[in-house]
């Protein structure tokens, strides 16, 4: 690619990208929420938090050894922690220094 | 006021700092290898502020140049931002001349800290979300020049520490799963994109599995309002 086209090409990355992100403010854009969209703004955030999850898992191995067994002990690691203290940091902080230690140990 | 909000936001955003800075520069050391001088990373992290596309955009930006796959690829590698939108609608509209802002700056780990934000009394949320976005995009921006300047002679180990990421959003999870007796939609959202990931794969599963969301949640809508009215 030509310097011009590389930076045309970033352009359309920064274009699709902010469709994405402006869309919903968009196509919403009348004063009063339609019922199924209020419904839909109370209820999403919990589902796409468990999409983002998975998402974070997608190139995790389950067919062969380990099997995830680092990812999944870390994870259950964070969420016990976070069950136990009520402390993002804490839970954070814990559960990726577990995990470091087993990638390195497995 | 303003310095309670900055405050509250730096805390707020201690994880993503940790993620970021070693995401960033793990970025700006890969474009540095595949031939781009510092500010190249500098300018995507800058307009285009999205992490995994960006991941992906190393090798578009090294194949032929090709506008429309590109513009697609895009939209697809993003379209989970459709549901950070909606699920923000009613904050960030009313946030005035920052709005656009704030819609600019919404990743994956911005959209995290927000949503889930414990705002101190006192604290204006539009005020501490533009923070919690700034900060955020500061700590990326930062990383992948600096990633970029630095280039190959980074040779420190940091394998598995991109796994603060997974952390932040499992520990968010959990927290949305304590405060309310609604599990539902988090049990929706699991087991659909568990389902998807094994029976598209890694590349294609989040639209099929942001569809499934969609289409199960409105199919609960009856007995998930029913519950809320009767308080449970």
């Amino acid at each position: 690619m030509t310097t011009a086209q590389t930076l045309l090409t970033i352009a359309v990355i920064a274009a699709g990208t902010m469709l994405t992100r402006f869309a919903p403010f968009l196509l919403l854009r009348g004063r009063e929420l339609p019922g199924w969209a209020a419904y839909l703004a109370k209820t999403l955030p919990s589902a796409v938090m468990a999409l983002l999850v998975v998402y974070c898992f997608k190139g995790v191995d389950f067919t062969s050894a380990p099997f995830g067994l680092c990812e999944l002990t870390a994870c259950a690691a964070v969420a016990g922690l976070y069950v136990w203290k009520r402390n993002t940091l804490v839970s954070i902080a814990g559960g990726t220094a577990l995990y470091l230690v087993l990638i390195r140990l497995v | 006021m303003q310095a309670k909000a900055v405050r509250a936001a730096v805390r707020a955003t201690l994880p993503v700092l940790a993620g970021y800075l070693f995401l960033g520069l793990a970025y700006g050391v890969l474009m540095s290898e595949a031939g781009f001088p510092f500010w190249y990373p500098l300018l995507i992290s800058s307009v285009v502020y999205a992490g995994s596309m960006q991941y992906a955009a190393v090798s578009v930006l090294a194949a032929p140049f090709d506008p429309l796959g590109t513009f697609l690829l895009t939209v697809m590698i993003n379209a989970r931002h459709l549901f950070y939108g909606v699920s923000m609608l009613r904050e960030y509209r009313g946030a005035g001349k920052i709005a656009p802002y704030l819609i600019f700056s919404l990743t994956d780990e911005t959209f995290s800290v927000n949503v889930a934000a414990d705002i101190p009394d006192g604290v204006e949320p539009r005020v501490f979300y533009f923070w919690t976005s700034l900060l955020d995009q500061f700590y990326w921006v930062a990383a992948s020049a600096a990633g970029g300047l630095l280039g190959s002679v980074l040779t420190v180990d940091t394998t598995g520490i991109d796994f603060v990421m997974t952390a932040l959003f499992v520990s968010i999870a959990a927290g949305q799963w304590l405060a309310g007796s609604e599990h539902r939609p988090a049990l929706v959202g699991f087991t659909a994109s568990a389902v998807c990931l094994a029976l598209f794969g890694p590349d294609n599963f989040i639209i099929p599995a942001m569809i499934v969301i969609v289409l199960a949640l409105l199919a609960l809508r009856g007995p998930i309002e029913a519950k809320e009215v009767r308080g449970a």
